[in-house]
């Protein structure tokens, strides 16, 4: 069977060597400040449910509100309430936070640990379910899982893409999660496809993970499950990408994945879900890939939600000297960082420090219109075009151009041969205008 | 404890080793196999004419920098490359002082007054050899050469025999022709030499194949129209004159082509027909490089109108 492969698109080096060692486990320290920004997810901001002084357990609901597109936040540990206070989130958002100090007792909330059947549920009560699990999608953007898999009547939904191409270089945790936890995969993968009778679910892996569609295509019990193989290439993984790559659909501009009939979900979430109902347990934690040069023992951690960066590093055994850069995300998409001392929460995904050597960037030069922003961009913009259009200030030539279809993925600026900052002035404009609307 | 500093930047926070050094590194290995089909047939004058235009080009680019108080970028490679397509374009017996002047309106009056490097809308080395043929028409369009000759002695090229309308090309002429051995100008003459270099140039990405590609392929097409099919004609347009160093080469130079794939057919078709329209129809034997310089003018046109199919926005507005 040939490969499926993306059009257009990059192929930085893989740098996945992290890979090849188990997800190793740790928690926070006893007395350690847990910090739980109310915005983790896509959505109306939660309203904290705990005072000063409450004392709070695991899995407990510590944040939530009545919109129905949000997703209430759990403590992760147990512990007193410290402080409810305005923090900066990984996505640097400002946002309200529940303060915690871990009192190392880890005592379950009664709420956690209960297995349902969700055979014996409707599909409110499910959707319900996992709203109150705090599920939301885990591939960085954190759109609420209920409100996804909660499609409008009139939209029919013919396929579910268990979206598992990590096209991000340095990433690895969701290949480690397809090694060592396939079956629950396979569990999650059910719950989906029990609230679409009529769609088929495939596993969209790419090929430097072989082993990982080995796996699973030997884990297969059900006929409306498959795995596919895909090219490396990134951005692979981006939601109209990766329906293009695997349906040969377009979803047409500012529609949903809905629109051609499609569901993307992570892999994690899957996972998330699996959790939700056969373990009982909320959204709590995260499998995050800490790599670069400038740490010790690089690796994928599972992570509870509210530790700090400085606690994750002191942890693993600390940094090997001092980073140049720190990103909360892959290299292509993260954020950049200027402290240790923010929170993880739901949609940070890996942890990056990088030397000066690995993520210096050359000085700014004149285009040549070597048209390589071109022929790589994914959405098939003209990046160098857009470029002089947000310089100038030519907005109504930017959206000529279509550059508010921008998916922000930096192809142009990786591949640009005079190093121009093609993805930062457009994302720029771009938000601008959107914000403007 | 003061607070280390950690650099924040925007997206993305690795590149790729890809730079403009890079690329112009690849365009010179990928002209070595011309150099050596033009030392090879035209001799030791022709490494000379060679030597001459790219020390002038770098000299220039360099003088002027320095004079208009600009960082001096000679070291990126693009002035080389400008000298060496000016000598390679040029007749192979042409009086050695011709590529200096040739070099100083590529360089000077071409590329860096319209802003230097990505800002000139004509190919520098064809607008010089166009400068150099306006002031210097007669050696221009009779120093050519025999290749391989012990002295230099004066030959019609074989589009210029064609021009005259008493020749036919016979077999040896199309090995001779593939090979280089035919007079021309310095880096023109042998298919062989410039195909290696411009595969090279399409394997390293460089270049794609939509200008090269639709370039040859449009003087084939014509070549076939006006001249059939059986005498090969076509086949001899192709593999004489500038067209694969211009297809490969010339056309295909960044600042002065569309940025798009459909863009570049466009372009290498309209080279492609002006190209044989001036061959077949117009005043001179060959017409490469005005075909070249006229369609480099058209390029922000091209580009304007043809755009890359925008994902999610296949379908024109219906609805609404």
């Amino acid at each position: 069977m040939p490969i499926a492969a993306m059009k257009r698109g990059v192929h930085p080096p893989d740098k996945k060597e992290t890979a090849l060692t188990p997800i190793r486990y740790f928690f926070p320290k006893n007395g350690a400040e847990m910090v739980y920004p109310m915005v983790q997810h896509i959505g109306a901001p939660c309203l904290p449910l705990v005072k000063i002084g409450d004392y709070v357990e695991v899995g407990q609901k510590i944040g939530d509100c009545d919109a129905m597109m949000s997703s209430p936040v759990h403590a992760t540990v147990s512990g007193e309430v410290k402080d409810i206070r305005e923090v900066i989130t990984p996505t640097g958002r400002r946002c309200q936070a529940v303060v915690m100090e871990n009192d190392g007792k880890y005592r379950d909330s009664t709420y956690c640990n209960v297995s349902i059947d969700y055979t014996q549920l409707s599909r409110n009560e499910i959707l319900k379910h996992i709203r109150e699990s705090g599920i939301v999608g885990m591939g960085g953007a954190g759109f609420p899982t209920h409100v996804k898999l909660n499609p409008p009547a009139d939209k029919k939904i013919d396929t579910v893409i268990v979206n598992a191409a990590e096209c991000e270089p340095y990433l690895t945790n969701d290949h480690r999660v397809m090694l060592e936890e396939p079956k629950r995969i396979m569990q999650g993968i059910d719950i989906i496809l029990h609230l679409f009778p009529d769609a088929r679910a495939i596993i969209a892996v790419e090929d430097n993970k072989r082993d990982a569609y080995e796996l699973l295509s030997k884990m297969i019990e059900s006929p409306r499950v498959s795995v596919m193989l895909m090219r490396t290439c990134y951005p692979q993984g981006a939601e109209k990408q990766i329906i293009q790559t695997c349906l040969n659909r377009e979803v047409p501009s500012g529609g949903f994945p809905m629109d051609v009939g499609c569901i993307v979900q992570n892999v994690d979430t899957v996972i998330a879900l699996h959790r939700a109902f056969h373990r009982g347990r909320p959204l709590m934690r995260k499998i995050m890939t800490i790599a670069g040069d400038a740490v010790n023992n690089p690796g994928n951690y599972k992570v509870r939600f509210g530790m700090s960066y400085r606690d994750i590093i002191e942890a693993i055994g600390g940094l090997k000297c001092e980073p140049y850069k720190i990103i909360i995300g892959g290299p292509m998409m993260g954020v950049s960082h200027y402290t240790f001392d923010i929170p993880v929460i739901k949609t940070s995904s890996a942890f990056l420090l990088f030397t000066e050597k690995e993520s210096k960037v050359p000085p700014e030069r004149a285009c040549f219109r070597c048209g390589k922003c071109i022929e790589h961009c994914p959405v098939g913009l003209m990046p160098m075009e857009l470029n002089k259009f947000a310089i100038a200030e030519h907005t109504d030539r930017f959206i000529e151009y279509h550059g508010l279809d921008c998916i922000e993925c930096s192809c142009c600026s990786y591949i640009c041969p005079a190093k121009r900052h093609l993805t930062q002035s457009i994302t720029t404009t771009r938000r601008e205008l959107l914000a403007k609307r | 404890m003061t607070q280390p500093k950690y650099t924040v930047t925007t997206t993305p926070h690795i590149r790729s080793s890809n730079s403009i050094e890079r690329t112009m590194y690849f365009v010179i290995i990928s002209l070595t196999p011309a150099v050596v089909s033009g030392v090879v047939f035209f001799g030791l004058r022709a490494l000379l004419m060679m030597v001459i235009s790219i020390a002038s080009a770098v000299f220039f680019e360099a003088a002027y920098q320095k004079l208009t108080g600009k960082a001096i970028t000679v070291k990126d490679g693009s002035a080389v490359i400008t000298g060496l397509l000016l000598a390679l374009v040029l007749p192979s017996g042409l009086p050695l002082w011709m590529p200096v002047i040739g070099a100083f309106a590529a360089i000077v009056l071409v590329k860096q007054l319209f802003g230097g490097l990505g800002h000139n809308f004509l190919n520098p080395a064809l607008a010089g050899r166009a400068i150099l043929m306006a002031a210097y028409a007669l050696p221009m369009t009779t120093a050519f050469i025999a290749p391989r000759g012990a002295d230099a002695v004066a030959q019609a090229t074989p589009l210029m025999r064609l021009y005259d309308g008493d020749f036919v090309p016979e077999l040896n002429d199309f090995i001779a022709a593939f090979l280089g051995n035919i007079s021309g100008s310095v880096g023109e003459t042998s298919a062989l030499a410039l195909l290696v270099g411009g595969i090279f140039l399409l394997v390293m990405k460089v270049i794609t194949w939509h200008i090269p590609v639709a370039f040859i392929g449009s003087v084939l097409v014509m070549g076939v129209i006006f001249g059939g099919v059986a005498n090969g004609l076509a086949l001899y347009h192709v593999l004489t004159g500038g067209l694969i160093l211009g297809a490969f080469f010339m056309a295909t130079d960044y600042p002065t082509s569309p940025v798009t794939a459909m863009g570049k057919i466009v372009f290498g078709i309209g080279c492609g027909v002006i190209t044989m329209v001036i061959r077949l129809f117009g005043g001179f034997p060959e017409g490469v490089a005005y075909a070249i310089l006229l369609m480099n003018l058209t390029v922000p046109l091209i580009d304007r109108y043809i755009r890359p199919q925008v994902l999610g926005r296949r379908r024109k507005r219906v609805e609404k």
